[in-house]
C-alpha cells in the first residue's frame, strides 16, 4: 500500500514481470543453468554448424583409390573427429545427425504435449469425459510402445514416403508415432491439476459470473497448469530423442543415408573395439542432450512454482 | 522325452567312455546360430537359404553334393549313371533305388511312393512351389516297386540330377503331407513346422523365427551317428553378434554366414576360440534391376508386375551405365576382404559353366555418363539429376539390414549420384526381406523398389535350374503368391529358347557355351541381374567342433551327422 500522505518523493520500484521472477529463480539452480548452456551450445552447433563446417555428411570420394585412403582416419585438422569406414567426415555427420535428432525431439514433444494437455484438461474439466478419456489413456499406457512403433513404421513408411519424399515422410511418421505414443503421462498430470484447480475459489468466482467453459479453461485453468506441463515437455524431448535413437539403432527409423545420432551409433557398433570414438561421439551427444534437458526441466519446475519461488 | 534322451545320452557316455569312436548322442548338445531365423521347415514353400538349410537337418534328398561338388547318395543306394544303367542311354529317364530298410523318424518305412508324392506336391496346381525349377521337364515319376523310382523326362535330359537332389529338393513323407497339396500347402502349419524326415535330427520344438530344437533321430540309418544328442539352432541377431558368439564368447559352436567387415574378421580370429571357414562357390552378391514399375501409385497387385514396364531400367544402356559406374574391387576391399572377389557373372563357378566376361570390373564413370547421354537421359533443368520427358531418374535401392550391405549401398549411391542419378536408400530387416511372406510388402520377391541387392547361389554344380529361374514364366506375381525365382522380371523369348536348348544338350562343352551365353544375356552384358561380388561362404566354427567341412555346393549343414566334440 502506498502512503498517500507522505510528502517524500515517491520512488517506486519498476514493476517486475512474472517472467523476470521466474528467471531469477531459475538462475539460482546451477544445474539448470549449466544444462541450458550445454543445450544451447548443442542447438547452436547443429543450426550454425552446416554453415561453418561445409562438408557434405554423405560425401564419399568417387575415386576408389582416394576413398580407400580416406577411410577410418583418426582425428586431424581436416577431420576433427576423424572419418568413418567410408571416408565420410564424422563431424559433418554429427552435425547433420543432431539436426534430425533434436528436431525430432522438439516436434514430437510439441505433438505429445498438445495432445496430452488437451486430453488432460478435457478429462479433468468435464466429468462426463473423464471416464472414457482416462480409459483411453490406460489403453495407450498398456500398449507396448516399441513393437507398436515398429508396426507403424512398417505400415506407413512407404505410403508417406511416396507422398512427401523419403526424408520428410519418415520425419513426419516418426514424430507422429512418437508423439501419439508419449502423451499419456502429461495427460495424467494435467488431469490431476485440473481436478484440483476446478474446485478453487477463483474458478468458482469466474463461473458464478457466467464465464463460459471455454474461457474458464483458457484464462484460468491453463495458465495454472503451465508449470507441470513445462516439466513434462522437457522430459518428453529427452524421451523422443531416445526413442528415435532406438528406432534408428534397430535400423527402422530414417533411411540409411540419413544420419541421425541413433543411426551413427548403429553404424559405429561393428567398429566399437577398433574405433570406439565412432560410438563415443554420438553416444555423448545423445546423453548430453537428454541430461541437459532434464536439468532444465528440473530448474523450470522450481522456477515456475510460485510457492517455491522467492524462498 | 527330453529326460529320457539325456539319460540315454548319459548312459551312452558312461558305457563307451574308453572307446575312441563316438556313439550316437555321446557328445551332448551342439549350438548353431543362424542369425536369419528359420521361418518354416519346408523348402518347397520358401526359397530362403536359412529355411532350406535348417530343413536339411530333418528331411533329405536322394542324393547330395559333397565339398568338391561331386554327387553322393543320401537316401539312394548309389548314384545312377549311364554306365551303371541307372540313366537310360537316350537320357530320357533315370532310375533311383532307395537304400534298404530306410525308416522315417516315426519308424515307418521310406518307400518310392514318398518320392513320387514329393513330385506331386511340388507340381500341384496353385501350390506356388518355391523349387519348381527342380521339377521342370519331368513327364512322370513312376514307382514300379517300393524301392525303385523311375523319373521320365519329356525330352532327353543331360543333367537328370535336379529333382530329388540337393537340399532344395528333399523327400517329404506322403503320409504326413497327403492333405497339403496345392493351395492347402501353406495352411498345413503342423506339417511345415514339424516335418517327419530321415535326416540325422528330428524336430523337438520349433518356434518360427526364433529357435529350433532338435534331437538325434532314433531311426537314423547309421547307428553310430549323429554324435550329438541334441541340437539347438537359434535364430536372430546379426552376422556380427553371431560371429562373436562363436569366436569371442564361445556360447555357440557354429555360426552361419558371418558376413562381417575385414578388420573385424582379423580381430575376432585373434581371440583364439574359433576360426572362420571359407570357400568360394556360387554365391554372388548382385543388384537386381526391376524390369517392371514398382511405383506406389499403381494399385496393389499391379506394382512390380509385368503389366507395367519400368520407365528406364528396361533400357539396356541405362543398366550398363549403372554397372559401369560401380567399382567392384572397392566394394570388396571395404566390405568383404578375403571373403569376396569382384565378378560380372551370376554363374562364377564351376569353371565349365563360368563366363569369362570381366568387362564390368573396371569402373568407367565417363563411359557411364556418355551412355546415359546417348540413351536420352540428360540433365535439362540443371538440378544435377538426369531426366527425360519430364521424368527424373530416381532409383529406390533396397536391401537387407546389414552393416556391410549398408556400406555398399552408400558407395553405390555415391557413384550413381556422380553420374547424375538420384538414389534413395532403404533397408529392411533380413528376416522380413527374405521371409517370403506373401502378405508383406517388403520381401525381395515382391521387389517394391527399382533395384535391390542380395546374394543368391545354386545348389550343386549344374546351373541349369538356376538359369531356368530367369524364364518368363518364373516371374513372381500375385497369381503365384510371389513365389517365382525370376526376381528382376527378366523376359526374353530368345533366353527361353536357350533354356530349352540347354535342357536337351548333353555335350559338356556345348552346355558350358550355352550357360555362358545365357549368363551374359541376363548378367554380364544384359545387366538385368547385375553381379557384383563372388562371395565365399564365410562361417565361423568353434575350435572344439570337429568334422566341419564347408560345402558351397549344398546345404552348409550337409555333414552335420559327422560333427563331433573335440575333447
Amino acid at each position: 500500500m502506498l502512503d498517500a500522505g507522505s510528502s517524500a518523493p515517491l520512488t517506486l520500484a519498476p514493476p517486475r514481470s512474472q517472467w523476470r521472477d521466474v528467471w531469477d529463480q531459475f538462475r539460482t539452480h546451477k544445474g539448470a543453468l549449466i544444462g541450458m548452456a550445454v543445450f544451447f551450445a548443442l542447438v547452436a552447433l547443429v543450426v550454425l554448424g552446416p554453415h561453418l563446417w561445409r562438408y557434405d555428411p554423405n560425401f564419399i570420394e568417387p575415386d576408389a583409390m582416394k576413398m580407400i585412403k580416406s577411410r577410418n582416419q583418426p582425428a586431424s585438422l581436416a577431420h576433427p573427429i576423424g572419418t568413418d569406414q567410408l571416408g565420410r567426415d564424422m563431424l559433418a555427420r554429427m552435425i547433420a545427425g543432431g539436426k534430425v535428432s533434436i528436431s525430432v525431439g522438439f516436434v514430437a514433444m510439441t505433438i505429445s504435449i498438445c495432445f496430452g494437455t488437451f486430453v488432460g484438461v478435457m478429462a479433468g474439466f468435464f466429468r462426463r469425459l473423464d471416464g472414457p478419456l482416462m480409459r483411453l489413456t490406460d489403453l495407450f499406457l498398456a500398449l507396448p510402445l516399441l513393437p507398436l512403433l515398429l508396426v507403424m513404421v512398417m505400415l506407413f513408411r512407404d505410403a508417406l514416403a511416396g507422398v512427401m519424399g523419403p526424408s520428410l515422410g519418415t520425419f513426419l511418421l516418426i514424430v507422429t508415432a512418437i508423439g501419439v505414443t508419449s502423451w499419456m503421462q502429461s495427460a495424467r498430470i494435467v488431469r490431476g491439476e485440473v481436478l484440483a484447480l476446478k474446485e478453487r475459489e477463483f474458478v468458482l468466482a469466474a463461473r458464478s459470473i457466467g464465464t463460459p467453459s471455454r474461457r474458464l479453461i483458457l484464462r484460468h485453468v491453463l495458465p495454472n497448469v503451465v508449470s507441470p506441463v513445462m516439466v513434462a515437455a522437457t522430459l518428453n524431448i529427452a524421451d523422443a530423442i531416445i526413442t528415435e535413437s532406438a528406432l534408428s539403432f534397430l535400423g527402422l527409423g530414417f533411411p540409411p543415408d540419413f544420419p541421425t545420432w541413433g543411426r551413427l551409433l548403429f553404424d559405429g557398433l561393428p567398429y566399437l573395439q577398433q574405433y570406439p570414438e565412432r560410438v563415443f561421439w554420438p553416444g555423448l551427444a545423445i546423453s548430453l542432450t537428454v541430461l541437459s534437458v532434464n536439468y532444465i526441466g528440473d530448474g523450470l519446475r522450481d522456477a515456475l512454482d510460485p510457492r517455491i519461488r522467492g524462498r | 522325452m527330453k529326460l529320457r534322451t539325456i539319460l540315454m545320452g548319459a548312459a551312452a557316455v558312461i558305457a563307451t567312455a574308453p572307446a575312441a569312436m563316438a556313439e550316437r548322442g555321446s557328445d551332448g548338445n551342439v549350438n548353431v546360430i543362424y542369425w536369419q531365423a528359420p521361418s518354416i521347415l519346408n523348402p518347397y514353400l520358401s526359397s530362403g537359404t536359412k529355411d532350406i538349410e535348417s530343413s536339411s537337418l530333418v528331411i533329405e534328398p536322394l542324393a547330395g553334393f559333397d565339398e568338391k561338388g561331386d554327387l553322393f547318395p543320401r537316401l539312394a543306394e548309389d548314384i545312377p549313371t549311364v554306365e551303371n544303367g541307372g540313366v537310360s542311354k537316350d537320357m530320357t529317364s533315370i532310375t533311383w533305388k532307395l537304400k534298404k530298410d530306410l525308416k522315417w523318424s516315426d519308424g515307418t518305412p521310406v518307400t518310392s511312393a514318398d518320392v513320387a508324392f514329393t513330385y506331386q506336391y511340388c507340381t500341384a496346381p496353385d501350390g506356388g512351389c518355391a523349387q519348381g525349377a527342380h521339377f521342370d521337364g519331368i513327364k512322370s515319376v513312376e514307382t514300379p516297386d517300393p524301392q525303385t523310382i523311375v523319373v521320365t523326362f519329356t525330352a532327353p535330359k543331360p543333367n537328370p540330377y535336379l529333382a530329388f537332389v540337393g537340399g532344395q529338393s528333399p523327400i517329404l513323407q506322403k503320409a504326413q503331407f497327403a492333405d497339403c497339396l496345392g493351395a492347402a500347402a501353406p495352411t498345413c502349419t503342423e506339417q511345415n513346422f514339424h516335418p517327419i524326415g530321415t535326416g540325422p535330427f528330428v524336430v523337438k520344438d520349433f518356434k518360427t523365427g526364433d529357435v529350433l530344437q532338435l534331437e538325434a533321430n532314433p531311426n537314423y540309418r547309421d547307428p553310430a551317428k549323429p554324435a550329438f544328442a541334441t541340437m539347438t539352432l537359434k535364430g536372430g541377431g546379426d552376422a556380427e553378434s553371431a560371429a562373436r558368439a562363436v569366436m569371442e564368447t564361445g556360447e555357440f559352436d557354429y555360426a552361419w554366414n558371418t558376413q562381417i567387415n575385414p578388420d573385424l574378421q582379423a580381430q575376432m580370429t585373434a581371440a583364439g576360440k574359433g576360426h572362420f571357414v571359407n570357400a568360394f562357390g556360387t554365391l554372388v552378391e548382385r543388384i537386381e534391376m526391376n524390369q517392371t514399375d514398382p511405383s506406389p501409385d499403381l494399385a496393389e497387385g499391379e506394382r512390380s508386375t509385368v503389366k507395367h514396364p519400368h520407365p528406364f531400367l528396361t533400357d539396356p544402356n541405362v543398366r550398363l551405365a549403372l554397372s559401369k559406374a560401380i567399382d567392384r574391387q572397392a566394394l570388396v576391399d571395404v566390405g568383404y576382404g578375403e571373403a569376396g572377389r569382384p565378378t560380372c557373372s551370376i554363374v562364377p563357378a564351376p569353371a565349365a559353366y563360368a563366363s569369362t566376361n570381366t568387362d564390368c570390373i573396371k569402373q568407367d564413370l565417363d563411359g557411364a555418363k556418355k551412355l546415359l547421354d546417348e540413351a536420352g537421359w540428360k540433365d535439362t533443368d540443371g538440378d544435377g539429376i538426369r531426366d527425360k520427358d519430364g521424368k527424373k531418374m530416381h532409383i529406390l535401392f533396397q536391401t537387407s539390414t546389414n552393416p556391410v550391405r549398408q556400406d555398399v549401398q552408400a558407395l553405390v549411391k555415391g557413384w550413381w549420384n556422380e553420374v547424375g542419378v538420384e538414389v534413395e536408400l532403404k533397408n529392411i530387416d533380413a528376416s522380413v526381406y527374405f521371409g517370403g511372406d506373401a502378405g508383406s510388402p517388403d520381401t525381395f520377391e515382391k521387389f517394391y523398389a527399382d533395384v535391390e541387392m542380395y546374394a543368391n547361389n545354386f545348389d550343386g554344380t549344374n546351373p541349369e535350374a538356376y538359369l531356368a529361374g530367369y524364364l518368363c514364366s518364373k516371374i513372381p506375381g500375385p497369381d503365384n503368391q510371389w513365389q517365382g525365382e525370376n526376381i528382376p522380371r527378366y523376359c526374353d523369348p530368345e533366353y527361353d529358347k536357350l533354356v530349352a536348348e540347354l535342357a536337351k544338350t548333353s555335350d559338356m562343352t556345348q552346355r558350358g557355351d550355352l550357360a555362358k551365353k545365357m549368363n551374359d544375356m541376363v548378367s554380364a552384358v544384359g545387366m538385368d541381374s547385375m553381379a557384383l561380388i563372388d562371395r565365399g561362404r564365410l562361417s565361423a566354427a568353434s575350435n572344439t567342433l570337429g568334422g566341419v567341412v564347408v560345402n558351397t555346393w549344398d546345404s552348409e549343414l550337409w555333414n552335420v551327422q559327422d560333427w563331433t566334440r573335440i575333447k
